[in-house]
């Protein structure tokens, strides 16, 4: 591997004459290598676990659930169809259609990062790592690429380098790329037709040898086949309507297997949850997320979920209200929204009794709003950004009592 | 500069009402939807801060420095209730449009700021003049930002269709966040970020 260093060595730019095209160089080549920079005063503390190598764990607990994510793409689309596609096709169909979505978030958002970074004279922070493979997850498949474009614009520029850059965000950034497409495309994002892929782009189209990806069967639904997710069906029906949804094979659409596997319309990451299981124990045998917030945002929700169901009888006419608690979990977004979102470090709360208080709120508003209001049948995006707000207000309480608690001590 | 030319432009750019004295943005938020419903206020507060500038400006060494405000108030009102009447007889339907902001002139800051810091102290040539350049400071913040939510929102500019039938085919659809009143806030905020990062003068540390 000497020629890469020598290469590298060899194309350094000159840091005072192009600020950025050093500022690419510097991101690449301590991308490759790791940094030679060490402290040269303060405090020394020395421990391997340095950003770069947290964020991309976080990046590979996520595989599980993206992976998954990607079949699933292409099993909807090929039952949306009415097609019977083989494993493999319908994978690769998942990959394909994910590939330009990542393409796109990584190439805007990398690009506002390496503008700033250059333009404030300091070294790519990796922060956006993690959020440029966030956002991908939580888009509904067939979401427009210029929308995904703007709205990570938007969150990076407004939600991150307007307050600092990396770790001084108050809100979660790839939450707030979500937050822009559901208020400015809502027909996008939200409904029952967008949460299954049907067209084929360049990629597909390029690489179907011999139609193995089936693109002459068009990109028009089959009759029978209902795009509608758990919580759409929930508005109306309750538990009973999310049960009785059939394939038009005939099977069970929305089987507790095919709920735990993510085998159903819905955005691209959230869906699979056992991977969102798997990515999680990875989290927090790393320690990188915190088991605390996982913990109280499960019993927020067992908590207000225990309360609606006492409250069922009085109010017929919301289909949710009804739902056993324990099945909140499986429906939507609400692990992916605990495993991956809630957790981040920067914007969730950082003293262990606010990290409980923090994911209990989450888990009780967030179910208030998936409950209570059927316009916007998923919570937890708004739940966390709005608890994002107060997670310094927890903290700064939770260390004012505690200093009043000592002080009689003195 | 003139002293008379400065008292015009000045609150243009570098001491412009809202983003830099950041007054009146409660109406600048909620009305700036439309390019026409941005120029009907920007002219209504024009009228009023040149107006009452010029009437305080004229009365300022007659009224008891105790209930100025007040007196200031009494002025205000009756010129936004002249506003708002002629809004009515004229242009009905802007008017409902604009509803209760037109009223809520009067608690605009960027009028009453205006009397207190210059038409009580100065005479009335240079009040008016004031006046007139703050009321077109006002209403240029607010064409600019009407501007761009109704390109983005609606695809129109001043009621014509400005982004073409074929864009749309494309798959290109307008932003629902631009007719939130919420994203005036966003547009002024870079706007500010905008204007500070070119002037450094404007930047505050404290």
């Amino acid at each position: 591997m000497k020629f890469l260093r020598n290469f590298m060595d060899k194309i350094q730019p000159d840091k005072a004459k192009s600020p950025f095209s050093y500022t690419l160089w510097d991101g690449i080549d301590t991308f490759l290598y790791a940094p030679g920079h060490v402290t040269h005063q303060g405090t020394h503390l020395k421990d391997s676990m340095d950003l770069k190598r947290t964020m991309i764990h976080v990046v590979l607990a996520m595989q599980f659930a993206f992976l998954l994510g990607a079949y699933n793409i292409g099993l909807q689309h090929y039952q949306a169809l009415g097609v019977d596609a083989n494993i493999a096709a319908e994978f690769v169909y998942g990959l394909l259609q994910l590939l330009p979505l990542i393409i796109v978030v990584h190439v805007v958002g990398l690009g506002i990062e390496f503008l700033f970074a250059a333009k404030k004279g300091h070294a790519i922070e990796e922060g956006f790592l993690v959020s440029a493979f966030l956002i991908p997850l939580i888009m509904p498949p067939g979401v427009p690429l210029y929308m995904v474009a703007i709205a990570t614009a938007f969150s990076v520029l407004i939600a991150k380098e307007a307050f600092g850059g990396t770790g001084m965000n108050i809100f979660n950034v790839a939450l707030v790329a979500r937050v822009f497409i559901f208020f400015a495309y809502p027909s996008s994002i939200s409904g029952d037709t967008c949460w299954v892929a049907y067209d084929y782009n360049i990629l597909h189209q390029a690489l179907n040898f011999g139609d193995w990806l089936h693109i002459s069967a068009g990109t028009a639904m089959i009759d029978g086949f209902s795009g509608a997710t758990p919580l759409g069906l929930a508005v109306s029906g309750g538990w009973e309507a999310i049960q009785a949804a059939t394939l038009p094979s005939g099977e069970q659409q929305y089987s507790i297997s095919n709920m735990m596997w993510g085998f159903m319309p819905g955005s691209i990451g959230e869906m699979s949850k056992i991977g969102i299981i798997i990515g999680a124990i990875m989290l927090i045998k790393l320690k990188i997320a915190d088991w605390r917030i996982m913990f109280s945002m499960v019993i927020g929700v067992a908590f207000m979920g225990v309360i609606f169901n006492i409250a069922a009888p009085a109010f017929p006419d919301n289909g949710f209200i009804a739902i056993p608690f324990y099945m909140h979990y499986i429906m939507g977004s609400f692990l992916f929204a605990m495993a991956f979102m809630a957790t981040d470090p920067v914007t969730a709360a950082s003293t262990n009794r606010g990290k409980f208080i923090y994911g209990f709120m989450i888990g009780v508003i967030g179910l208030i709003i998936r409950v209570a209001n059927p316009a916007y049948p998923e919570g937890w995006m708004l739940a966390i950004i709005f608890m994002n707000i107060f997670a310094s207000l927890i903290d700064y309480n939770i260390i004012q009592s505690n200093i009043k608690r000592r002080l009689s001590n003195v | 500069m003139s002293d008379t030319k400065k008292l015009l432009v000045d609150p243009l750019s570098t001491n412009n009402p809202i983003t830099v004295q950041v007054l009146g943005v409660c109406s600048a938020l909620a009305v700036t939807s439309t390019i026409a419903n941005s120029l009907v206020m920007g002219v209504a507060v024009i009228f009023v801060t040149a107006l009452a500038n010029l009437t305080i400006s004229l009365l300022r060494n007659l009224i008891p420095g105790r209930i100025r405000m007040i007196v200031q108030l009494v002025v205000i009102a009756f010129l936004v209730t002249l506003v708002s009447i002629f809004l009515k007889a004229f242009l009905y339907d802007l008017s409902k449009e604009l509803s209760v902001f037109v009223g809520l002139i009067i608690t605009n800051c960027i009028v009453m700021g205006r009397l207190e810091a210059f038409a009580m102290g100065n005479k009335p040539i240079p009040a008016l003049l004031d006046g007139v350049g703050n009321g077109m400071g006002y209403a240029i913040i607010l064409i600019i930002v009407g501007a761009i939510r109704e390109l983005f929102g609606a695809g129109q500019l001043m009621g014509f269709q400005v982004i073409p039938e074929a864009v749309y085919n494309f798959g290109y659809e307008n932003n629902g966040l631009m007719v939130l009143p919420i994203s005036s806030i966003f547009l002024i905020g870079i706007i500010i970020w905008i204007q500070r990062s070119r002037d450094k003068e404007l930047v505050d540390i404290s």
